[in-house]
């Protein structure tokens, strides 16, 4: 198998952990940066509509480094999509596969179920829940919980820190309830 | 009355920390002023990240619900491992009192735990099953072509001002 094959496939856990793991030590050598993602939320909502909240009223060009590196994955993931692809379907457990047929998601060439998101599914109640009130509860609870998976799960647990082990359980617990509890009733709509 | 005042000292002091600590997660420690374009250096770290965001199929809706469902190793494999290779990185800095590439000594500031690690944290974990997606790969999903997605973010940005405009009447 050439380089090219080999980088083209979906890369296995132990060479993409690893390598996600060195953003830490990368962020901190090139300039003291703590590896976190959500607050990149924070700094767009304090740059275009801080509205007079104290929250939002500090100096986020001083945290431009953080906009300039989700930048960078929105450009990472073009290259990696457009260049490194494969567009082979995902490998799944088939228990997922058969379980989620049973909803109707039989398409599984991209990385997300197009069949769920899509934009005529936003107007559908369905969609609605899961895209927009989905992604307001990722916005909210990273905010409140002061950090997401790469600021607690990853940063924080690298930094062997108490109080990010006790997100991330409850990161893993709301996630847990959620998909095996709550999304089958939210996938029958 | 010298007393009453160091006590009040104290407890603005306390808050005031308290309060830095949970709005200081994941900033910047760096003293040094650079011009814009110094940034760059996290564009192309952000660019490397976004690969592997794809490539390690972490940002799939799919591989999020086998985690959540505990039908694959994939996704705490990928997560776990992070963490590893981050841990000795971090101690190896420590230990040996690696600088920046600038020079500057490196600053990790602990976090210090407050209720909203619990609820924010099942906020957050419900919001993660439902759109199979954390705060990166919203980024890197609509890199992926989801264009769909650029709602979800804009979502999360709302999510995250709201809770800037009511955080005061959170239990924290």
């Amino acid at each position: 198998m050439s380089f090219i094959e080999w980088i083209r496939q979906p890369w296995p856990w132990y060479v993409s952990g690893p390598l996600i793991g060195l953003t830490v030590p990368i962020l901190l050598l090139l300039g003291n940066k703590s590896f976190g993602i959500s607050s990149s939320l924070r700094h767009i909502c304090a740059a275009c509509f801080p509205a007079n909240i104290p929250f939002f009223k500090y100096n986020w060009k001083k945290e431009l480094w953080n906009l300039f590196f989700v930048t960078g994955i929105l450009f990472g993931a073009i290259i990696a999509s457009n260049l490194l692809g494969n567009y082979q379907p995902i490998q799944l457990n088939p228990k997922l596969v058969s379980d989620l047929n049973k909803y109707g998601i039989t398409d599984y060439a991209r990385l997300i179920p197009t069949q769920l998101f899509n934009w005529p599914a936003l107007l559908t109640l369905k969609g609605f829940i899961m895209m927009i009130g989905g992604g307001f509860l990722v916005g909210f609870g990273t905010r409140y919980a002061g950090g997401c998976t790469s600021g607690h799960s990853i940063m924080g647990l690298s930094n062997l820190e108490w109080p990010s082990l006790i997100a991330t359980i409850c990161f893993m617990a709301g996630g847990f309830i959620m998909s095996n509890l709550i999304l089958p009733f939210i996938l029958q709509l | 009355m010298q007393n009453i005042l160091d006590g009040i000292e104290l407890k603005e002091q306390n808050t005031d920390f308290e309060v830095r600590s949970l709005d200081t997660i994941c900033i910047n420690e760096s003293n040094l002023q650079h011009p814009w374009w110094y940034n760059l250096k996290y564009l192309f770290a952000g660019i490397l990240f976004g690969i592997l965001l794809v490539k390690a199929e972490v940002i799939s809706w799919f591989r999020i619900q086998e985690m959540f469902r505990m039908q694959s190793f994939h996704m705490y494999g990928v997560i776990g491992s992070a963490v590893v290779v981050g841990a000795i990185s971090i101690w190896l800095i420590k230990k040996f009192k690696i600088k920046t590439i600038h020079g500057e000594a490196i600053e990790l500031h602990s976090k210090k735990f407050n209720k909203g690690q619990i609820i924010g944290g099942l906020i957050f974990g419900f919001g993660w099953a439902l759109t199979g997606a954390c705060p990166g790969p919203l980024f890197a999903l609509i890199g992926n072509g989801a264009t769909v997605i650029i709602a979800v973010l804009l979502s999360a940005v709302a999510g995250t001002w709201v809770y800037g405009l009511i955080r005061d009447k959170l239990p924290h």
